[in-house]
């Protein structure tokens, strides 16, 4: 049987709804546990890190373009500028090394 | 602060978010587009979905003409980190944020979405949220559509570096608090380290990215709990 278009995007929006949603209203209180809080202090941030590397060294075809994008914006975040400079940055760099090397 | 002034700030705490979604959509509306799906399909996933990896993902599964359980579980575990993520941040919302409006706007959490929203010092109103969540919204459709519409005429090179934009946005939520305590740098580090070892130890390598993110996020934040818990004052503060 062929798979309808239809199908796989409410499967798709309702898995990822309810991943969502369902923690969020579920945990009503303050979590009093400081090993669970101080879990969840961390969470944004090991997320995000795990994400990042290594594959954005591999966002480019070889890996010199990807790899001086993210040191240009591992530079500009440790100096505290923006979100839109620090990534538009990356991709610059990463565009014009492709080109040039 | 009034309703008004507080929907505002999170409006524009939304702006640099959207710019960058609308990069990172503009090159999934390629992907759309290059695997065989409409328009306005394309558009449709990133409005039903709002995110990027398992959007990527999904739209891969639908070329291949996957089953639906692949779907359904690719989705699961690229997405499951969106649940630690509610939690999370279901501890610095304020009381006027119930079940109802937790309904609506928990669509809303994404990374970088979250990632804002769990750095603010003062508790997450909804109409804050609310505020922070509306551009990137409009961003996301917005960059889809043109990726899905334009994508055949972009060179290849551009599209290729604007692979890097939503890292790039991860880099600087990341960084500026690694900078600032040194124990989170560590635990940051620790989830890199482990990450790689996923990336590049044969055994490990074939779980699927969204899986092994929230393995290392997990595992890393747990020995961060264990070794460096969180006074509740700090807590206040990193929530301010």
């Amino acid at each position: 049987m062929k798979q309808v278009f239809i199908v796989y995007l409410l499967i798709m929006a309702l898995v990822t709804y309810a991943l969502r949603a369902v923690p969020f209203m579920a945990f009503r209180r303050k979590v009093r546990n400081r090993f669970f809080r101080s879990f969840l202090y961390y969470i944004p941030y090991t997320v995000l890190a795990a994400m990042t590397f290594p594959a954005v060294l591999f966002a480019t075809k070889s890996l010199l373009p990807a790899a001086l994008g993210t040191a240009t914006a591992l530079v500009l975040a440790y100096r505290g500028k923006g979100m839109v400079l620090v990534s538009l940055s990356a991709c610059a760099v990463a565009l014009a090394a492709g080109f040039l090397f | 602060m009034s309703r008004r002034k507080e929907y505002m700030e999170g409006f524009r705490n939304g702006i640099p978010i959207a710019l960058g979604y609308y990069f990172v959509s503009f090159t999934f509306g390629i992907v759309g587009s290059k695997n065989g799906l409409s328009w306005w399909e394309t558009v449709l996933i990133s409005m039903t979905n709002l995110t990027s990896a398992g959007q990527f993902a999904g739209v891969l599964i639908i070329a291949a003409q996957g089953s639906y359980l692949e779907m359904a579980i690719s989705q699961f575990v690229i997405n499951l980190r969106y649940s630690l993520m509610g939690i999370s941040l279901s501890q610095n919302t304020d009381e006027n944020f119930g079940t109802g409006s937790r309904a609506v706007l928990g669509f809303g959490i994404t990374d970088e979405i979250f990632g804002v929203a769990a750095n603010r010092k003062e508790p997450v109103s909804r109409i804050f949220f609310l505020g922070l969540m509306t551009l990137p919204y409009f961003g996301w459709t917005l960059g889809t559509l043109m990726g899905a519409v334009l994508g055949d005429i972009m060179n290849e090179a551009l599209s290729d570096a604007m692979g890097l934009a939503i890292y790039g946005m991860f880099i600087a939520i990341v960084v500026p608090k690694a900078k600032e305590e040194r124990h989170t740098l560590l635990i940051v580090l620790l989830a890199v380290a482990i990450s790689c070892l996923f990336y590049f130890v044969p055994l490990f390598s074939s779980l699927s990215g969204g899986y092994a993110a929230v393995i290392c996020a997990v595992a890393a934040s747990l020995a961060g709990a264990f070794f460096f818990p969180v006074k509740a004052a700090e807590e206040q503060e990193a929530a301010a």
